[in-house]
């Protein structure tokens, strides 16, 4: 089981990343995405894959016993869930804008921030 | 089968003893910032309530920030665990000297720019939730230095960075909605690295308490691949900090929003980065710090001299300063990888100054441009003959950065040098003194430029009516940068108290712990 989700994070890791190496604002979005999912199988995965027993401590115990499931890695993926997909929203939106205002999503000609042909600052006067 | 009441021993399971009153202090950082920056998404369209009501709020805060360090120096690290639930299962917010100061530190740069703001931010930007965006990244600013857990830690620079991205947008110009677009696709990339090193943490550790971790680690370190955990911490945090070479959102960014919010994210957010490289290297992975120490020493050489050698190519005063805050954050690292306490100190030291004097030569650019109608060196001049008093701050605030007498930058820069050659490496001293050198070339030239250069166009263009705002806001900054310059024994105090506590964090693990101190 762990073999099968560590190979399907490693996937998603890669395309994410080939993705971001786009010049394309629009690219680069569709693989914050994937790589953000990709993180969030990273955490189940390392939060132990089991189903064996359930995380329920026994009565003489004050601490679960070691190999059951573990529940935390849920509530972890769950809050970063909701903050990538916030994020992703408001991305998209920004990008939107962006590609309105300058009317190009291609990172190489958005330019407008750091013009080409800057002035030097004067050598004396 | 029911369990009786009383039967079971809820002291396994929870703090039982109430928290004491002060202790509430501190969530007291986050709890102000949050509550009101809610009040005023409520109350967004009466803008007329905005200002007073954001800086009352930052200032209770700063009051309990200084309660807050007052206690902690006096008692070390203080903990408290949320939902009352038995550390390391309930999230613990642990403030100790860096975090406590860091956050001080941190609440002094946002009131001043709140200040400032009342006079550079209008009424659309206002209704559009300036106010209310400031509160909610300062909750996440303080969360992140107090937090004592590493996944919270996370959680807090999420709320920030989303207000972050609030406050540079504001007003959609073309030049912002450009920066921010790279701002927000960076940092975002940023924090997500640092949730997958904070997964693969968490895997192979166990627990996401940062006692817990600095407690495990060294029985831990020999069975995980901690040196693969430390190095994508370091990319994640060094992506934060803008330290070379993933440091390109900042100058594509920073010189695009208003002045007040630029001078509180040219003054602050890097400094978060840097703290959490403190955090992570200095107190969880001590061993890994020292595996990486020379890779981290020539990032720190190259951020600070490629940062510098970036504001010397400048024309925009925006922008050159965003350049000299990069450098800043090389000298830091430079602390960061000698991993004594005296380089610690140093770094630390070195962000208190550079938290109070990037944000004040960030107003101090706002208050030239309405002096002088330009942020171009190229047609900004002729400052000294029209407002002499703008001279005194300008060259105050160059001496502190360039770190010359009397001003603050001269102390972090003496720690950092002597430590750096203590531990062998006189390079990295040889760096911080030509980083030294070059910014004063910059900050030199641009107050040769600006102030007194006559001036090379006609007067009329835009003067503002009163810069008595900008001066009171430079002022309240130029103070404490004064007072570290003449009288720095009680910084040096506080970084060192910090550094030792990074460095030896037996009192910071007994705070969450009490029965581990005991033992």
């Amino acid at each position: 089981m762990d073999v099968i989700f560590a190979v399907t994070v490693g996937t998603f890791f890669a395309v994410g990343f080939y993705l971001m190496l786009s010049r394309h604002i629009i690219r680069i979005l569709l693989g914050i995405a994937i790589f953000g999912n990709a993180v969030n199988l990273t955490i189940f995965t390392a939060g132990r894959i089991t189903r064996l027993s359930p995380p329920i401590i026994p009565l003489d115990m004050d601490v679960l016993p070691s190999g059951t499931a573990n529940p935390l890695p849920q509530a972890l993926i769950l809050t970063a869930i909701v903050i990538s997909f916030s994020f992703f929203a408001f991305l998209l939106v920004l990008a939107f804008r962006t590609y309105q205002e300058l009317g190009t999503d291609d990172t190489d000609e958005m330019r407008v921030a750091e013009p080409k042909e800057e002035d030097l600052p004067p050598l004396g006067y | 089968m029911a369990i009786e009441p009383g039967s079971v021993d809820l002291s396994a399971a929870l703090v039982l003893e109430p928290t004491p009153l002060a202790d509430w202090n501190i969530v007291a950082p986050v709890m102000i910032p949050i509550v009101i920056g809610a009040v005023l998404l409520m109350i967004r369209h009466e803008t007329r309530f905005h200002a007073g009501l954001a800086i009352a709020a930052l200032l209770g805060t700063l009051f309990c920030n200084i309660g807050l360090l007052a206690r902690v120096l006096d008692n070390g690290p203080l903990t408290m665990t949320m939902g009352r639930w038995l550390p390391p299962f309930g999230i613990s917010f642990t403030a100790d000297a860096l975090g406590a100061s860091m956050a001080l530190a941190a609440t002094l740069a946002a009131l001043v720019c709140a200040l400032y703001s009342v006079s550079d931010i209008d009424n659309p930007r206002r209704r559009y939730g300036f106010y209310g965006f400031l509160m909610l990244m300062m909750a996440g600013v303080n969360g992140a230095f107090i937090t004592g857990d590493i996944f919270n830690l996370y959680v807090w620079f999420e709320v920030f960075l989303i207000s972050s991205f609030g406050l540079l947008i504001l007003g959609s110009e073309r030049p912002q909605l450009d920066g921010a677009t790279k701002y927000a696709i960076l940092n975002l990339l940023g924090t997500t690295l640092f949730l997958t090193a904070t997964a693969m943490l968490y895997g192979a550790v166990g627990t996401l308490n940062m006692a817990d971790i600095a407690r495990k680690m060294p029985q831990l370190q020999a069975a995980i691949p901690a040196g693969t955990l430390a190095t994508l911490f370091l990319f994640a945090f060094a992506m934060k900090a803008a330290a070379f070479p993933v440091n390109f959102w900042l100058p594509a960014s920073y010189h695009t929003p208003r002045i007040a919010t630029a001078a509180l994210f040219g003054g602050v957010l890097t400094k978060i980065g840097i703290y959490a490289l403190l955090r992570t290297f200095g107190m969880l992975m001590p061993d890994q710090l020292g595996l990486l120490s020379t890779t981290i020493a020539w990032i720190a050489a190259a951020t600070m001299i490629i940062g510098i050698m970036g504001a010397l190519a400048q024309t925009d005063l925006r922008r050159i300063l965003g350049f000299v805050v990069i450098s800043g954050v090389g000298v830091m690292m430079a602390g960061l990888s000698l991993g004594t306490v005296e380089g610690f100190t140093g770094a630390i030291f070195y962000a208190f100054h550079s938290i109070l004097v990037m944000t004040a030569l960030y107003l101090l650019a706002g208050v030239m441009n309405g002096l002088g109608g330009s942020y171009s060196l190229r047609s900004l001049s002729g400052l000294y003959a029209s407002n002499p008093l703008i001279a005194v701050f300008a060259f105050l605030l160059l001496l502190a950065a360039s770190g010359l007498p009397p001003a603050s930058g001269l102390w972090p820069k003496v720690i950092l040098i002597r430590a750096a050659i203590d531990s062998g490496s006189p390079w990295l001293a040889f760096s911080i003194l030509l980083t030294g050198l070059l910014t004063m070339l910059v900050l030199g030239r641009v107050f040769l430029l600006t102030v007194w250069r006559p001036r090379v166009e006609p007067t009329e263009n835009t003067i503002i009516a009163s810069p008595m705002l900008g001066y009171s806001a430079l002022l309240l900054l130029s103070l404490p940068v004064l007072l570290m310059g003449v009288y720095p024994d009680p910084f040096i105090e506080v970084a060192s108290q910090a550094a030792n506590t990074l460095k030896n964090p037996s009192s910071y693990i007994g705070s969450v712990f009490p029965e581990a101190a005991l033992r």
